[in-house]
């Protein structure tokens, strides 16, 4: 390849600059989107470059003007049509997508360098230079960082993308022995790793390595429950950033190597941020096999919780007679797409001088942030959400908490019940506040597949139904009071 | 394409891995937990510049294999980067229009 010119240097350079900018400023609300449309400025830059001064690009037009029309309109449509609520899976098939564009990069050059698909210039260059014609280390190691690194992301992000889209089940699928596979697939992949940098470069060899590690990303994944999807996502993007910045490697590329080692490592500390939320380690979250584990608290109880139930008008009441209520929302709201009536009933509370807050749990709802995307969708205003931390110790003068669809971050059994898989993680203090009600679809149990002791105590009534149709009728209620 | 094969090349790129590794460190460590979505989907869009990558492989490419390759390699960066970048921005889209005065 030929040594990159100064110009294309530069290109990369601003483009560089341009992601740590956009990155930076993804991380304040007030300059957020000015930081991603910088960001795919600085994209369409370098994109813009390469194919303008590639050498040979206009002989293969074809091909990026083939898999750009298609991955763009496959792209904008899934962007555009998902539903709020299924965001987060839809981050995740992006995510996977450039997983396995990495991991194709990866095989190409492998493919190239070991003598071409047919015979390449470059191969017989590669081979003439190093006469052992073993590739250096120096070659065949982010060679399969990439490779394997970007199959696993690719793979580990469709299941993930399957278990939050119902296709796969969401509750963490083992079975015994579950871990000594994973471990022996690990050794695999590392013997064929060292074996095809020290030992030969063969090609069945390399896509057996590839082929394992779409199978490991599967394995890792499938353990994990919905619950602690965001944090696998968050963590395969990372991934994905390595990979890619693997590939730069390989390329001789700055432009890659700079940005899959940024994403590389702001996804390592997003995930860490995620994992401190929920007070969990990310090893905890990898190999906890959360909500398999054995103790009372797991559900198959529930059911046999004796629960106080409460009708929409008596609902409405309370809270209409009240002093200050506080909303807790959770994914039951987004799933119901309830946001919009639960917004009239801020502003009737609101006109009625009832004190309204909502109480966001960092992991309410699937992704953080998740809820606050959702209510700033209904025109909530923004100073009227709070965060875990600042609204804790209202909950006691609250005369009515009200939770939608929140189920785990509201479980008081994370305070007190060492045996509860959910112990330690910080929680809104629901159960302080002066009267609760819950509502839920039905008696399930939440994301993380337990029991939920708040039901049970005797402040807490329950709500059940769609939660958009429930607060319709409180709603309606309210105006009625 | 093997340039990373000369030893000084191998530097340089350890070089700007290591500092651009500490700059996203940096960079991303004070976030509201508002914000860990949006930036996530935004980080991930970034990602997508492997679609440059893909362009180059599709560039030397010859033989059927390979250009089979590419144009999978291709399809599945501008995936990336095209619907990362669009998610991102309907995320914060979210945000606009209202008084962002507090925080």
């Amino acid at each position: 390849m030929i040594d990159p010119g100064p110009l294309t240097i530069g290109v990369y350079l601003v483009a560089a600059v341009t992601f740590i900018l956009a990155l930076k400023f993804l991380a304040s609300p007030r300059t957020a989107r000015t930081g991603n449309l910088l960001g795919a400025g600085g994209m369409a830059l370098v994109v813009g470059w390469t194919f303008a001064t590639t050498e040979g690009m206009l002989d293969h037009l074809w091909i990026v003007a083939v898999g750009g029309v298609v991955g763009s309109v496959i792209g904008v449509i899934g962007a555009r049509r998902v539903p709020m609520t299924a965001m987060p899976q839809m981050v995740a098939i992006f995510n996977g997508a450039g997983g396995g564009a990495a991991a194709v990069v990866a095989v190409s050059e492998f493919l190239t360098a070991t003598g071409g698909m047919e015979s390449s210039l470059l191969g017989d260059l590669v081979t003439f230079i190093f006469p052992p014609d073993l590739l250096p280390a120096s070659f065949m190691i982010p060679t399969l960082l990439g490779a394997v690194i970007g199959s696993v992301s690719l793979t580990g992000s469709v299941v993930a993308f399957g278990k939050l889209q119902g296709f796969i089940a969401a509750r963490p699928v083992t079975y015994p022995g579950s871990r000594i596979v994973a471990g022996l697939l690990l050794a695999a992949l590392l013997a064929l790793a060292v074996a095809l940098t020290v030992v030969t470069n063969d090609r069945a060899l390399f896509l057996g390595f590839v082929l394992l590690a779409l199978v490991a990303g599967v394995l890792i994944v499938m353990p994990i429950g919905g619950a602690d999807m965001p944090v696998v996502i968050s963590l395969l993007n990372s991934y994905t950033g390595i990979a890619v910045a693997a590939t730069g490697f390989v390329l001789g590329n700055y432009a890659l190597l700079i940005a899959g080692t940024l994403v590389g490592a702001s996804g390592a500390i997003l995930t860490q941020l995620m994992c401190r939320a929920m007070n969990r380690s990310i090893l905890n979250v990898l190999f906890g096999a959360f909500g398999t584990g054995g103790g009372a608290t797991v559900a198959g109880a529930a059911g046999e919780q004796a629960v106080r139930t409460i009708n929409a008008e008596d609902a409405a009441t309370l809270m209409a007679y009240g002093k200050s209520v506080i909303i807790v929302p959770g994914y039951g709201m987004a799933v119901a797409q309830a946001q919009a009536p639960v917004r009239d009933l801020m502003d009737l509370l609101l006109a009625r001088g009832v004190d309204v807050q909502f109480a966001i749990h960092p992991v309410a709802g699937r992704m953080p942030g998740h809820m606050n995307v959702l209510l700033a969708e209904a025109n909530v205003p923004y100073e009227r959400l709070k965060e875990m931390d600042e609204i804790n110790d209202d909950f006691v003068k609250a005369d009515v908490a009200l939770v939608i669809g929140a189920n785990d971050v509201t479980n008081p059994a994370a305070r007190t019940d060492t045996t509860s898989p959910i112990y330690g993680m910080p929680i809104l203090n629901v159960d302080h506040a002066q009267n609760v009600i819950v509502l839920k679809r039905s008696m399930a149990a939440g994301f993380a597949g337990i029991d939920n002791p708040l039901y049970a105590d005797p402040k807490t009534a329950m709500l059940f139904g769609d939660a958009k149709d429930t607060v319709q009728a409180i709603v309606a209620g309210v105006k009625a009071a | 394409m093997t340039e990373t094969l000369d030893p000084r090349a191998l530097v340089d790129a350890l070089f700007i891995l290591v500092l651009a590794a500490f700059v996203g460190y940096e960079v991303v460590s004070k976030v509201p937990t508002m914000l860990h979505t949006p930036l996530m989907s935004g980080a991930n869009a970034i990602h997508g510049v492997i679609v440059v990558g893909a362009m180059l492989v599709a560039a030397a490419s010859d033989a059927p294999v390979a250009i089979g390759l590419a144009l999978i390699g291709v399809t599945l960066g501008t995936i990336n980067v095209v619907g990362g970048f669009v998610v991102t921005d309907r995320m914060l889209e979210m945000f606009r229009g209202r008084p962002d005065d507090k925080k």
